[in-house]
């Protein structure tokens, strides 16, 4: 039969079983919108801004496990994408952003709103397509998917000139796809199971750091079994919160950077460190000195790229897991668990300390009991992350949805957008500094248009936070830019015709946050919060865990003329 | 003794087949960029199995990280279909180079056709003040015969990169040009 290449992409998508499209229109892209009336099926949500196009795929894809699909017109509308595909791109978040193109024959000619699209993108894509052949259109589609999804996930960008959205072809959905080479690199494991379980037999005080591949893989119940069968404390990374139930008794926090002081100390001890389904990263140094190292990945590139493994297990978290615990024996490890409580009793790095002042911190636990952890918490980065990170006891699997790896300011807005989208019934609560929360917060308007229930905290300090928090830290207090003029949000909110309180003192925190959840609707909470409050514990970047700062300084001048004494 | 496995000092040889579509040299040069690896030297052409292509890269580090990053990390380019790490192989490696040479007199002519004869290399073009020689060897082959001709006055060098493929497994012979200098 025959369709137009506009016509192609609806039902093509369709296919690939999506039901929402981020967008924004433009000339290049006008056919494909004009022929969007046909496809009922296919919800489209005008954004503001195309960057939030690619945030909202992004947390759509995070919170539902599909491919996430965002579009965009050519030149401007495809650069403003590219943050967006960088972001998915560092956290392994499966997309497909498709761009207008200028058409064939003024390709290369410098014509309006022309930009070489797939060749900005390369390096934050896994992959990129320019169509040049209306024939090609289903098959590149049908690709772009299974690429997107298939092993370690990321965004996929197909480029479509404007005539061929046009043209008419015959039009056929393959029904595979033919892609030699791709994912074809994944070695027998049988032997290397063996070895690992030997390790973790053997080993006296293994840790088990989970990251965002268990969640990718929906892990959440073969680890647990691991983890249990083992009797292996489970550390999650940044992007893996809410892979582990943190109210588990092996569970043990977040490492890294502003990771619990215990979590990292537990590293620093241990003999075996198993991460599984995330990365080693730059952001601490001397990491785990004593420990040899079982790493699982879907992504061979992984293994060996930062520390030396000693086990490695390539292949699908879930697939692997499953594998090694049908070898596991029961094992008990009463000394290193009681050694773990015992870190965790001498380092509370979860306490919040004692104070009339609006902290964040106390915002994020009051968040948890509003909610009562049954809600989909999603930030930006920042300081207002990291309290998120800390502070709210994730339970729910992927209940937390951040921008990790680019850590991306403005992200909170558009991804929580995504995410209520993707899960229409799931509370959404979206923490953001009142930076990022600047950088896009023109989608109010299209979460009011479409009333999309998200629900907005601000942590309003006045400051870009963490950088202020490093100007104290590191540059005495030499505050350059980071203190900023910010908009009265209330009126803001009352601008966009949406829901909006002010918070200033502690005691306001509960009620409002009960009524913010009663109301049906989005809502935006400006909490006025302690200007200068730091996030702690903290390891300077580039130093390594002997070099944390655990306490406010008060505490930690009183701790250093105990050590003189 | 030089041996002729991949790895030569700081310089491993890898090659990769590579489906021909448009842009996937862009997108492997973008890589190794992107990722800082050190490229000495890379050659593409046509392979035996119809629209694919193959590359041999010549890759200059001191770590063997380094050259197992490049190849996981060219694994992952959509396009590539097989990666073979050549480092440790025994290998045939040639390199082609054409080479414009300056001639003043006659003597200095039959200089060249010596060194020329020497290097089992070809003079392929004559004029009346240059000649053109083509010379195709290894990479320290071709180097030591431009270090020959650092007399005379050079005023082009041309060279393909270096091309490989592993040797059969039992070579019965040894096989010319690779007499020990």
């Amino acid at each position: 039969m025959k369709r137009t290449g506009a016509q192609i992409v609806c039902e093509s998508l369709l296919k690939e079983g999506v039901d929402t499209v981020f967008g924004l229109l433009g000339g290049a892209i006008l056919p494909l919108y004009q022929t969007l009336p046909e496809y009922p099926k296919l919800r489209h949500i005008l954004v503001r801004h195309e960057q939030a196009a690619a945030h909202a795929a992004d947390g759509y894809a995070r919170a539902t496990g599909k491919v996430g699909v965002c579009w965009a017109t050519s030149g401007p509308g495809a650069t403003n994408l590219v943050t967006g595909l960088a972001n998915a791109q560092m956290d392994s978040v499966p997309m497909v952003a498709i761009t207008g193109q200028v058409p064939r024959k003024a390709i290369g000619k410098d014509a309006f709103q022309e930009t070489d699209v797939t060749g900005v993108t390369l390096p934050v894509t896994k992959h990129n397509y320019l169509v040049l052949d209306p024939n090609d259109l289903a098959s590149t589609i049908k690709e772009a998917f299974h690429i997107a999804r298939t092993g370690r996930p990321g965004p996929v960008l197909i480029d479509i000139p404007k005539d061929i959205q046009q043209e008419e072809v015959d039009f056929k959905y393959p029904e595979s796809v033919e892609l030699p080479g791709y994912n074809s690199h994944l070695p027998s494991q049988s032997t290397q199971i063996k070895k690992a379980s030997k390790l973790i037999a053997e080993a006296e005080r293994p840790v088990i750091i989970a990251g965002h591949g268990v969640i990718i893989s929906r892990a959440y119940g073969e680890l647990k079994e691991f983890a249990e069968t083992a009797q292996i404390p489970v550390i999650t990374t940044l992007l893996g919160i809410s892979g582990f139930p943190e109210n588990h008794l092996l569970s043990v926090g977040m490492p890294g950077m502003h990771g619990m002081a215990y979590a990292n100390m537990a590293i620093d001890e241990s003999d075996l460190l198993i991460g599984i389904g995330m990365r080693f990263d730059d952001r601490v140094e001397d990491f785990a000195p004593k420990a040899k190292i079982i790493h699982i990945d879907i992504d061979p590139a992984e293994i060996d790229k930062t520390v030396r493994t000693t086990v490695p297990l390539v292949g699908d978290v879930k697939r692997v897991l499953a594998q090694l615990n049908r070898q596991l024996e029961p094992q008990s490890r009463v000394a290193w668990i009681n050694r773990i409580d015992e870190l965790k009793h001498d380092h509370p790095s979860h306490v919040i300390k004692e104070s009339q002042a609006l902290l964040p911190q106390h915002i994020c636990r009051e968040i948890w009991e509003v909610t009562k952890g049954d809600a989909i918490i999603v930030t930006g980065v920042g300081q207002h992350q990291m309290w998120a990170a800390q502070h709210f006891n994730y339970i729910k699997p992927g209940s937390f949805i951040t921008s990790g790896g680019l850590g991306t300011m403005g992200f909170e807005v558009p991804a929580a957008l995504g995410a209520k989208v993707g899960k229409p019934k799931e509370t959404v609560w979206s923490i953001c500094g009142d930076g990022g929360f600047q950088m896009t917060l023109q989608e109010l308007a299209t979460i009011v248009e479409h009333n999309i229930g998200v629900k907005f905290a601000i942590f309003n300090n006045g400051f870009h936070g963490m950088v202020r928090q490093w100007q104290e830290f590191f540059y005495e207090k030499d505050y350059v830019e980071t203190r900023f003029f910010y908009p009265d949000f209330v009126k803001l909110a009352g601008a966009y015709n949406m829901a909006g309180f002010l918070v200033t003192k502690k005691e306001e925190v509960r009620p409002i946050l009960e009524e913010a959840q009663s109301i049906q609707g989005p809502v935006l909470i400006d909490f006025v919060v302690e200007s200068e409050e730091n996030v702690y514990p903290m390891i300077p970047a580039g130093t390594s865990v002997n070099e944390m700062l655990e306490a406010p300084p008060e505490k930690r001048l009183i701790d250093s003329k105990d050590a003189s004494t | 003794m030089i041996t002729n496995t991949g790895s030569r000092g700081h310089k491993h040889t890898i090659t990769a087949q590579v489906l021909d579509r448009p842009g996937v040299l862009n997108r492997i040069a973008s890589m190794f960029r992107r990722r800082g690896f050190n490229i000495a030297s890379l050659a593409v052409g046509r392979s035996e199995t119809p629209n694919q292509s193959r590359m041999t890269f010549v890759v200059d580090t001191d770590q063997d990280e380094i050259v197992e990053q490049v190849t996981k990390q060219l694994r992952k380019v959509i396009e590539v279909v097989k990666v073979t790490d050549l480092s440790k192989e025994d290998i045939v490696a040639r390199e082609l180079a054409l080479i414009k040479l300056k001639v003043s007199s006659a003597t200095t002519r039959s200089e060249i056709v010596q060194i020329v004869e020497l290097y089992r290399a070809k003079i392929v073009d004559v004029s009346a003040d240059s000649v053109i020689v083509e010379v195709t060897g290894d990479e320290h082959k071709i180097e030591s015969f431009l270090t020959l001709l650092n007399g005379f006055t050079v005023s082009e060098v041309m060279r393909t990169g270096s091309v490989a493929v592993p040797r059969g497994r039992k070579a019965p012979l040894k096989p010319s040009g690779q007499k020990s200098k």
